[in-house]
């Protein structure tokens, strides 16, 4: 084991800012993080042996107790199950004889769910030993079987398991028009690295990973703060359910968002950039450093680039499964080694990021579309979109329609002319952003893609009118509250409490002050935590109990109060002990 | 002194670098606050100060006062959600107050008595956690535990030692001690660490004390922790 681990160190220059890296590579090898791995860990990299437990016990992909050679996660999110997912579970565990969350006896094989693997255009969908397997049926399934019980490696699985689509079905402003390979770059030298910040400005990009910040503004907040060091980190977190654009991006668009990267970083200074890459996303990962290579050969990346007296890299760093991995400042937590916690703020990333030095963080769209405007200029992009909104935006649509994939439009465009493109018949509502942003009904279709009406990072989950609203409202408060990072109270305890709440309303278990409640404390996780996360977890059951009411009014009980016992019931024992059985000796649960 | 913010209308002075919870203080105002110790980094974690700036709310411990901030502090809604935000913590462990060995000494009890909770208001979670006795002088019951990493802090910043540390996620977080088996008794902490004595809660005791000051002669059997608190951390905040 020791030299397995000093190897480990050895590739991670003995940093324990790359514990991430470090304890990925013992899960792999032993399928868990060993005790006696923690202790040398630990010594070696001169940190508390807590650090390494506890890290590894807030990431969903490491273990401190032993997995299966072959691990199995299956995606939990509403899309796949919408696809047929608890079956495929069910036959899954059959077919492998193992139960749900447990290893098998024999140690081959373990089986459990997971957050949305980004996959949700080819469900039901999952992760073997963290690669993604798409598109799951029972033929797949049973080869599965096969190949794990003849304990056949990995690497010698039929390729076609493992195939992942870009499904682009409507390619618009930046996927139509692809910029040739250091044109951005070439463009920004030519024209001056301040000009190409005011283009940028000009071009009224706004970020794209969900809250729309200024991107010109955020790079020049950045530029100004006095430092010796400036870093660049790219958010490839895509953590949200329904969210598969930037996969697509990655996989076919790479270059321009490095190239995006790279212009940031000769704008404000910096000479290391991080590409912060989901755990699920496994399957880029090798090509990705494929082309940071060839970046580094073309005189794209690394030492004076293009002969501009510039000097940056970028690195990979992957993370393991934690949805608030993707919230800026947990993002950074995690690139340092440590659990992905919110900071408190102020200071500001821009300020005070990673290592606490100047750091800007963009989603992986804005950093391709900043590349894009340098290419082509501030006012190609301002050409489409609307006044507060300018451009494009890249869109993953799943759910109930004909084409699931990657949709690009112009920021104004209504949901009904989205759902006509991509197939959608009767229509009972879209999802848009995601569980943490807001369910629409069939009554709202002409509502605008845009900052000033539907804010969207690109999640559109669609439902038909055969769906079960509330069993995806229920699939989102889970969601939250397995994803919640537990810092603040609020949000740790009131997502447990909203799943705890929700589930006694929808198993029929609720009464009219039962939905006061739940709403009462939807108000008070949304306005209390610290995180977006915290702040948006109340979102599905507050939207949709908006819309609809009824629906909850529906699940209830018709009494004032259900009580959680029954009271006449818990006498048994004392009537039994007291030989008696009239009327006195029963109590009535509830006043008729 | 030309800086001022309001809070609930009256205005308090403050210097440069100073948060809303530093200036109040020093004013004289009291913040509800559990995570908070003017001794120790803000944590910014249990939400009990949280107040509403300009309208917006943030936590009192962490957040600058800049001039001219209009802070409310005691208006109904945020005392009642304060109260809330308490009666979470209480239903997420298992703090059975008459039973226990701080009862009266505890922070956690007093800002309960401080916000009129009269019950828990939600279903309690019954976590099932661990007494951890193995320690000769020094006792964790985990059922009396509210992360507000205190013990963390001064053990890392005051002691030099590192003993405790926040693992797992989500309603599964829980605290953790540096050593080998995991266990207190395995650890280098000194009863005399000022690890071992912060603690808000009765999670972290000393052993062969409990009692020595009867029910009824404790702080907060006399005196409300508004009161205390200020007396307390004024200094602490250089007031
Ligand atoms: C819980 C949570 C999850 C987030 N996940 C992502 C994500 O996966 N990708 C992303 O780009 N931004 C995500 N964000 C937003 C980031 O914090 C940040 O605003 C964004 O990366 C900034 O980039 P932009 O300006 O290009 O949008 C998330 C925020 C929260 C609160
Ligand atoms: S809101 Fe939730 S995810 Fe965000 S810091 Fe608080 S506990 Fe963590
Ligand atoms: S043991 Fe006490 S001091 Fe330590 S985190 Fe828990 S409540 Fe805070
Ligand atoms: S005292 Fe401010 S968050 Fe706990």
């Amino acid at each position: 084991m020791k030299q397995f681990l000093d190897q480990v160190l050895e590739s991670a220059e003995r940093q324990s800012t790359r514990l991430m890296q470090i304890l990925r590579a013992v899960q792999d090898e032993y399928h868990y993080i060993p005790e006696q791995a923690i202790d040398y860990l630990a010594e070696q990299l001169n940190i508390a042996r807590t650090q390494i437990i506890s890290v590894a016990e807030f990431y969903s992909f490491f273990h401190l107790q032993p997995q299966g050679h072959y691990e199995i996660l299956i995606s939990d999110s509403i899309t796949d199950l919408m696809l047929g997912k608890a079956n495929i579970m069910a036959y899954l565990s059959k077919a492998l004889r193992v139960e749900v969350g447990a290893v098998r006896e024999d140690g081959i094989v373990s089986l459990n769910n997971t957050s949305c693997t980004g996959m949700c255009d080819q469900g039901p969908a999952g992760l073997v030993n963290g690669y993604a397997i798409t598109k799951l049926d029972r033929p797949k399934i049973d080869r599965m079987a096969e190949l794990i019980d003849n304990q056949v490696p990995l690497a010698d699985w039929p390729a076609e398991f493992f195939q992942v689509d870009d499904n682009i079905r409507k390619p618009g402003l930046l996927l139509q028009q692809e910029i040739d390979q250091g044109a951005g770059l070439r463009q920004a030298f030519a024209r001056g690295l301040q000009e190409t910040l005011a283009e940028i400005d000009k071009s009224g990009l706004r970020g794209r990973g969900g809250a729309g910040f200024n991107t010109a503004m955020k790079w020049r907040f950045c530029a100004e703060e006095q430092s010796d060091r400036h870093y660049v980190v790219c958010n490839a977190d895509e953590g949200e359910p329904g969210t598969f654009k930037d996969r697509v991006l990655l996989n076919s668009y790479a270059d321009q968002v490095f190239e995006g990267m790279t212009l940031c970083a000769a704008i404000i200074g910096a000479e290391q950039g991080y590409l912060y890459l989901r755990g699920e996303y496994r399957h880029l990962e090798q090509q990705l450093r494929d082309l940071l290579q060839q970046r580094r050969e073309a005189g794209l990346l690394g030492d004076n680039i293009l002969g501009q007296g510039l000097n940056f890299d970028i690195e990979i760093c992957m993370g393991a499964g934690a949805y608030i991995c993707g919230e800026e400042s947990a993002l950074i937590e995690s690139l340092e080694g440590k659990r992905g916690i919110p900071r408190n703020r102020p200071p500001y990333p821009v300020s005070h990021g990673y290592l606490n030095k100047p750091t800007v963080v963009n989603n992986v769209e804005t950093f391709m579309a900043a590349a894009a405007i340098s290419a082509n200029g501030g006012d190609w992009f301002k050409g489409a979109g609307t006044e507060k909104s300018a451009g494009s935006k890249i869109l993953s649509i799943s759910g109930d329609c004909a084409l699931p994939g990657i949709y690009e439009y112009p920021f104004g465009t209504t949901i009904a002319q989205i759902l006509h493109d991509c197939g959608a018949v009767d229509v009972l509502g879209v999802q848009i952003g995601g569980p943490s942003g807001t369910f629409i009904s069939k009554h709202e279709l002409e509502r605008k893609l845009a900052f000033e009406d539907l804010a969207t990072g690109g999640s559109f989950i669609i439902l038909n009118n055969s769906r079960n609203l509330f069993a995806m409202v229920k699939n989102f408060t889970h969601f939250f509250a397995h994803e919640s990072c537990g810092f603040c109270t609020p949000c740790r305890v009131g997502t447990s409490l909203l799943k705890n709440q929700l589930d006694k309303v929808l198993d029929g278990h609720g009464s009219a002050g039962d939905v006061v409640a739940l709403e009462e404390l939807c108000q008070l996780v949304k306005n209390y935590s610290h995180c977006g996360l915290g702040q948006t977890a109340a979102n599905p059951i507050l939207t949709t109990l908006q819309r609809y009411p009824d629906l909850y009014q529906n699940q209830l009980k018709e009494i004032s109060y259900e009580p959680g016992f029954d009271l006449d019931a818990a006498l048994e024992t004392a009537r039994r002990m007291a030989h008696r059985d009239d009327a006195a000796a029963h109590l009535t649960q509830v006043e008729d | 002194m030309s800086k001022t913010i309001t809070i609930d209308g009256k205005k308090i002075p403050f210097s440069e670098g100073q948060t809303i919870m530093e200036a109040a203080t020093e004013a004289g105002v009291y913040i509800p606050h559990l995570c908070h110790n003017p001794d120790y980094e803000p944590h910014g974690s249990c939400k009990l100060c949280t107040v509403s700036v300009n309208g917006r709310n943030c936590t009192a411990c962490t957040f600058p006062a800049m001039d001219g901030q209009e802070v409310i502090s005691e208006s109904r809604e945020l005392e009642h959600d304060r109260q809330r935000i308490t009666q979470m913590l209480f239903v997420e462990g298992n703090h059975f107050c008459p039973g226990c060995e701080k009862t009266g000494n505890c922070q956690l009890q007093a800002v309960a008595y401080h916000l009129n909770m009269l019950d828990n208001h939600f279903p309690h979670f019954f976590a099932d956690r661990e007494v951890d006795a193995s320690h000769p002088d020094i006792l964790i019951d985990h059922n009396r535990c509210i992360f507000c990493t205190l013990c963390v802090r001064a053990s890392r910043e005051k002691d030099g030692k590192n003993v405790f540390a926040i693992s797992g996620r989500g309603i599964n977080k829980h605290l953790i001690v540096n050593s080998a088996s995991g266990k207190l008794g395995d650890s280098d902490i000194d009863v005399n660490d000022c690890a071992a004595h912060i603690c808000p809660t009765g999670a972290i005791l000393i052993k062969r004390q409990g009692y020595r000051i009867p029910i009824g002669q404790r702080i907060y059997d006399h005196k409300e922790i508004n009161e205390v608190a200020l007396e307390q951390e004024r200094e602490g905040h250089g007031g």
